[in-house]
């Protein structure tokens, strides 16, 4: 199976939320929706922002939307005023997160636009 | 009153520090009936209530003041009703240098109503002793642990009151802290006479909001396929063309730069979102799965099937209390061997300030090398060589304001007293500034007045 980026296959935003941020993967298919909905997983995103995220993740799952919503609980450094990070606000979580490499089935790559 | 059969309601402001151009373009590019402006954030009730304590004309958006100066002519000419949160702590006053600056252009009897009532800052202790625990949120503490350093207490107030506002006629209405989505509802109700228990119409208007609350990134702003978005520099703010049934289209003045798709809603559509199914507002709750999306022209988006449910008993608050202190600075560093050196350079200053007895806990410290994968830590990024410079930039925080002072004394030296290739000092030594908590807690709704005043320029 082909190694691709995440950001193949679905698009991304993140924002600050209290300490944490959130990230929202949308999926460009049904096709890949659902390959992500069974691969991108609290434990995956977790792993890939190590060095970002200090707290747990939680997923929200939109079908209709097509989307994962991601909580990342620790992620700005203490947040608001309190954060000494560039990014105090996570705005640039959502693109870190579509670096990850995933083995994405032909199938799945051929219904989903570039 | 005879009810409109569709009503434009654009955000032209999605926090306090967006482009002036805005709204301007947005009264002058095409056709328009409400302008809604999001000027507060979390922080920035702080800030504004230090700026009433030394001057009590001031606290409220003075950029509000700015943005009426430019666009009061077509504002009045074309009568487009504006919604504000530009009163801060202090809506009365901007309602005065409002009035100000219509009278030095002599427009007069604009109507201009005031919404207060969020500001409870004043209350707190009556509040804390007739049981509002004013819990944090996220960490449970109670809100006496911090109480002596609270600097400001605002109650996320829902639309009804903007809404009740216009029934009187105001053209312009200037409100305290509400939430960003309740600026777009607030118009609705009072065009469309929706009630309270219309569930499904307020989450409507409340997800309507939400896409254009944040200004232009639901028509191209801050988009992951940035090179398919044309003119950025011209892009265009959002436009809610809403309709009673709860069906709204988003669509954006035509001619404007950027795009509205789906796929461009969407993206804003889960910017901060928590739990898609249950989002909660002042006025209800709103379920952001059950909506679906149409392209029915270019950069028009038809959105229809919005669900919601009641209301909780309780308001957000927003709380500011003084945390400590913190400082920053930076440095930039040249090859040869620029991240060694930024990361010696780092090390000389934690070594300098040990000797001198200021030592920080790993907690109290940030060292980043800019340039070299700060954002995207711990995370592979192909292609990535050695960097032929980088920005080295360097913190610290604590309760402790002379020792954080003392911090900033250890950067500049570096320059004749580090390796080779460090400059970039523009800044100076960097100083303590102020670290504001923010403390999110409810409370109960029946505790809040809410007040509408009417006035004439």
């Amino acid at each position: 199976m082909p190694i691709v980026s995440l950001s193949r296959i679905a698009d991304a935003r993140s924002g600050d939320k209290g300490e944490g941020s959130n990230v929202g993967v949308m999926a460009r298919s049904d096709a890949a929706y659902a390959f992500l909905k069974s691969r991108l997983t609290t434990d995956a995103v977790k792993a890939h922002m190590h060095a970002i995220n200090l707290g747990a993740v939680k997923r929200y799952e939109s079908d209709s939307l097509r989307v994962l919503n991601f909580i990342l609980a620790d992620s700005l450094g203490g947040g608001g005023s309190a954060s000494l990070k560039t990014d105090a606000q996570g705005k640039t979580h959502g693109l870190a997160l579509l670096r990850m490499k995933l083995d994405v089935p032909a199938d799945v790559l051929a219904s989903t636009p570039e | 009153m005879a009810r409109k059969e569709k009503v434009l309601v654009a955000n032209g402001q999605g926090f306090w520090g967006d482009s002036l151009l805005g709204p301007i373009r947005l009264c002058r590019e095409g056709p328009l009936d409400y302008l809604t402006l999001d000027y507060l954030a979390e922080v920035t009730m702080s800030i504004l209530q230090k700026q009433r304590l030394r001057e009590p004309s001031r606290g409220f958006a003075t950029d509000f003041i700015k943005m009426i100066e430019r666009t009061a002519p077509e504002l009045v000419k074309k009568g487009i009703k504006v919604v504000a949160n530009a009163g801060g702590v202090n809506p009365m006053a901007c309602k005065d240098a409002t009035i100000a600056a219509l009278h030095k252009q002599g427009f007069k009897g604009v109507k201009i109503a005031v919404v207060e009532g969020d500001d409870i800052y004043g209350q707190l202790d009556e509040l804390l002793a007739s049981g509002e625990t004013l819990a944090n949120m996220d960490t449970g503490a109670a809100l006496a642990s911090v109480r002596a350093r609270v600097s400001s207490a605002n109650v996320y107030l829902g639309a009804f009151p903007t809404a009740q506002a216009l029934d009187q006629g105001a053209q312009i209405v200037i409100t305290g802290r509400g939430t960003d989505p309740g600026l777009v509802l607030g118009p609705l109700i009072h065009e469309f006479g929706w009630k309270p228990d219309n569930y499904d119409l307020i989450a409507a208007g409340t997800i309507a909001g939400h896409i254009v609350e944040c200004g232009a990134q639901c028509t191209g702003g801050n988009y992951v396929d940035w090179r398919a978005v044309k003119n950025m520099a011209m892009v265009g703010y959002p436009i809610v063309e809403a309709y009673p049934d709860g069906s709204f289209v988003i669509t954006k003045h035509e001619g404007t730069g950027g795009m509205v798709t789906p796929r461009s809603i969407l993206h804003q559509l889960v910017y901060e979102m928590g739990d898609p199914k249950n989002y909660i507002g002042p006025d209800g709750t709103a379920d952001f799965t059950s909506i679906a999306m149409e392209q029915v022209g270019p950069d028009r988006v038809r959105i229809t099937g919005a669900r919601g449910g009641p209301p909780t008993p309780t308001y957000k608050v927003s709380i500011s209390y003084s945390d400590g202190w913190k400082a920053l600075g930076q440095l930039t560093i040249c090859g040869p061997d620029a991240l060694e050196k930024a990361k010696l350079c780092a090390e000389i200053v934690w070594k300098r300030l040990e000797y001198d007895g200021c030592v920080f806990a790993e907690s109290e410290k940030l060292v980043e090398f800019v340039g070299a994968n700060v954002c995207h830590a711990g995370i592979d990024v192909a292609g990535a060589s050695e960097p032929s410079e980088v920005v080295l930039r360097i913190g610290v925080k604590g309760q402790d304001k002379a020792k954080i002072d003392r911090f900033g004394y250890e950067l500049v030296p570096l320059v004749t007293s580090g390796p080779p290739g460090v400059t970039g000092f523009a800044g100076g030594r960097p100083h303590a500034t102020e670290i504001i908590g923010f403390w999110p807690a409810l409370m109960r709704k029946d505790k809040v007045r809410t007040k509408v005043s009417l006035f004439e320029s």
